[in-house]
């Protein structure tokens, strides 16, 4: 296959900080060493690595540093990360919102970008008038979208409100029509950005299938950026991972997501301070204070029970206090909860420490994260959460502890199969 | 030694062969994205490609103008009427600045149609990015598509209100007002043009400017309403003491309004020499502006 897209040692550079303070003086600098003392771009070389959590010295970042892709045509490529790991802005250097700093992109045919479908509506017009105005911001002629008018407004279903200004469509109706003429926009390269988010679940799989459509049938490339590794394992062939503007990762679209999930949790956080007894928030009866997993590590084996610490601080008095937890995988999608019958009490303005333990969780071999909250009532009352505390740690569950029964099956785990190894019992009988 | 039918094989072939190169060619045209391209890399090519843009945006201008409006399209004589009713009130009554002979309300029109078209198109323009950053920061398309479309839509407004101005103009001519209409009104297309190309090079400089240093924005906003009063919109030229008129003629407008009252109206000052000033200045303003435009278009949304 010949290539589609082939990016050399693309470098993106911002400037942090606000922009307008020192600008001049920047510019001025800039602008006497290259072009009266002929030397190179004086801020070119200070700048360091995009990394969002730690504090750096340099007014610049490397958005994006040294990229090298070559993409086949026909591919689907899927670029994961973190987010500001510089996937956006890679979309935005191709679909030449932006430009770079250095390096070179080329590129055969059209690059139609999905950054955010329906630019350029413009409320007051009808359906069909903005059917033409979306499509030449596109860069489709007047002939093209004649053409494929009645495929586009097939292909929305927005045929009743054709005529109608857009200002009255829902959103939903919006994006429908907005995504209608990117698809039938016949790029060779199209960029997709996080746009399956919105629409329907009908228009979801419309927009898969065309999404795949383009690709196979047609030979024609697609980059799609998400944090959906569902939609990505479903698309694509190939996949990036971006790590802090740098390629972390490259090979098949499953090879990727599992670097990128493996790596995804090498922060490790086992301590976390939620606020002191000085900035204690006032609306809340019942506040967290701490939060630290107990044993000071991240990762545990099967079975092995994982205990949390908290702090708590009461500003009223609660006769039947809980803690409630839930824990959700990798994808951020919940896989199981606990809500709380043991209540214990607190005084008013009293301080309490509590652990809580996870007992027999059988979670399988992978990444999760848990969160917690502290609230009151059961059942029969309704529940009231005074605090909540989302994604506060994310663990794994990696090793295995020969003593324990299944241990090694859960060692070999296979994500396929899910997260929770249930207990069971087999029987000759 | 060849048969016709060879012959035509080989003619086939020869063609399957140019086409295949031709075809090869094409493949292997890649369109390059580099961080810097020097200043004069306009490609104007690619502008000719979007004309379809330039039109949808002029129709969206007009249309979307007077959507849910009760007047309509009238609003875009209205505005002229009361400024020129204004005008006769303050400057004629009040002040009694002269008028060089010339019924208030014809000199003031013809002066305040063509200055409204250039101050709503300078203004405009120079807002081009700040405007349309929400677009421009998802899709690419030549930037220099929507103040070229914004000075052809204003273009449709001022023809609507010349035609108003030509109704006023005939009632005064046939009434026996002292107006002489002379060979010199042949210049109208021109002047359009040139009023047209001053405001796009100042609008796209301007707009180019303030992606980064906002300060222009308000430097224009009043800047615009202090250069009327540089212009001879509700004075005429000769009331200027001869050896000062260079001072109000160095604003390239001066000579555009004056050509016009010269021609319609029969009074004013024609001068080639000012006339080809400002011709030459608003080719300077639009080459340098494209210029610094086609620069700013590939990193302005980093800096707006």
């Amino acid at each position: 296959m010949p290539t589609a897209i082939k990016i050399e040692n693309l470098s993106k550079q911002y400037r942090l900080g606000v922009i307008g303070t020192g600008t001049l003086s920047h510019d001025l600098n800039r602008w006497w060493t290259m072009n009266v003392l002929r030397r190179e771009d004086p801020y070119l070389k200070i700048g360091e690595t995009n990394d969002r959590a730690t504090k750096g010295n340099s007014e610049y970042v490397w958005a994006l540093k040294d990229i090298n892709m070559e993409i086949e045509q026909g591919d689907v490529v899927g670029i994961i990360g973190k987010n500001g790991a510089g996937k956006s802005t890679l979309l935005k250097i191709l679909s030449r919102v932006t430009k770079h700093t250095t390096g070179t992109i080329k590129y055969k045919g059209r690059i139609a970008s999905l950054l955010e479908v329906g630019t350029g509506f413009h409320p007051e017009m009808t359906g069909r008038e903005n059917i033409y105005m979306n499509g030449a911001i596109m860069g489709m002629t007047r002939a093209e979208i004649t053409r494929k008018l009645d495929e586009i407004v097939d292909f929305s279903g927005c045929e009743r409100y054709l005529d109608t200004p857009v200002k009255r469509y829902s959103s939903g109706m919006t994006v429908r029509l907005g995504f209608a003429i990117a698809a039938h926009l016949d790029p060779e390269i199209l960029v997709v950005d996080e746009v399956l988010a919105v629409g329907d679940a009908e228009f979801q799989k419309k927009a898969i299938g065309k999404m795949q459509d383009v690709s196979k049938g047609e030979g024609r490339t697609v980059l799609f950026v998400s944090h959906n590794m569902g939609a990505v394992r479903n698309l694509c062939k190939t996949g990036y991972v971006l790590k802090n503007g740098m390629i972390d990762f490259c090979g098949t679209a499953e090879n990727a997501i599992g670097h990128y999930l493996a790596t995804k949790v090498d922060d490790v956080v086992t301590q976390k301070t939620i606020c002191t007894e000085d900035n204690l928030p006032q609306e809340k009866t019942v506040a967290f204070m701490t939060a630290a997993i107990e044993k000071n590590k991240c990762s545990f084996s099967f079975k092995e029970p994982i205990s949390f610490v908290f702090e708590i601080k009461a500003r009223k008095a609660v006769a039947d206090c809980r803690i409630n937890a839930t824990i959700a995988d990798a994808c951020g999608a919940a896989i199981g909860s606990v809500s709380n019958d043991e209540f214990f009490s607190i005084n008013k303005d009293e301080k309490k420490k509590i652990r809580f333990t996870l007992l027999d969780h059988n979670l399988a071999a992978g990444q999760y994260s848990i969160s917690f909250s502290v609230g009151t009532g059961n059942y029969k009352t309704g529940q009231t959460d005074f605090d909540i505390l989302i994604s506060l740690f994310n663990f794994d569950i990696d090793t295995y502890d020969e003593n324990i029964p299944d241990s090694k099956s859960c060692a070999q785990w296979n994500v396929g199969w899910g997260s929770i190894m249930f207990p069971h019992k087999t029987e000759i009988i | 030694m060849y048969g016709n039918k060879n012959k035509a094989e080989v003619f086939v072939r020869i063609i399957t062969f140019a086409y295949k190169l031709v075809k090869m060619e094409n493949d292997l045209t890649y369109t390059i994205i580099k961080p810097q391209s020097s200043l004069l890399d306009l490609n104007l090519r690619e502008l000719w490609q979007y004309r379809d843009l330039i039109r949808m945006y002029v129709k969206r201008d007009i249309v979307t103008f007077y959507k849910q409006t009760i007047l309509g399209p009238l609003w875009f004589v209205l505005q002229p009427v009361l400024t020129t009713v204004m005008f006769m009130f303050v400057f004629g009554n009040l002040a009694g600045i002269s008028t060089d002979g010339i019924p208030g309300v014809v000199f003031y029109f013809s002066g305040i149609i063509i200055w409204n078209y250039f101050a709503d198109c300078l203004n405009r323009n120079s807002r081009t990015f700040t405007d349309n950053q929400n677009v421009f920061g998802k899709v690419y398309f030549p930037r220099l598509v929507v103040p070229i479309s914004v000075t052809i839509s204003n273009l449709v407004r001022l023809a609507i209100q010349f035609a108003l101005f030509v109704v006023i103009y005939i009632y005064f001519f046939a009434t026996g007002a002292d107006i002489e209409p002379n060979i010199y009104l042949l210049f109208l297309p021109l002047l359009v043009l040139m009023t047209a190309g001053i405001s796009l090079g100042f609008g796209i400089i301007f707009s180019s400017l303030t992606t980064k240093y906002r300060d222009l924005t308000f430097l224009l906003q009043f800047g615009v309403q202090l250069w009327m009063y540089a212009t001879p919109i509700i004075y005429p030229l000769n009331s200027i003491p001869a050896d000062k008129q260079w001072l109000i003629q160095l604003n390239p407008m001066t000579s555009v309004i004056e050509t016009f009252k010269y021609g319609a109206l029969g009074t004013g000052v024609f001068s080639w020499g000012w006339l080809g000033y400002s011709f030459a200045l608003m080719t300077l303003l639009i080459l340098v502006g494209i210029m610094i435009f086609n620069k700013i278009e590939k990193s302005f949304m980093d800096t707006v």
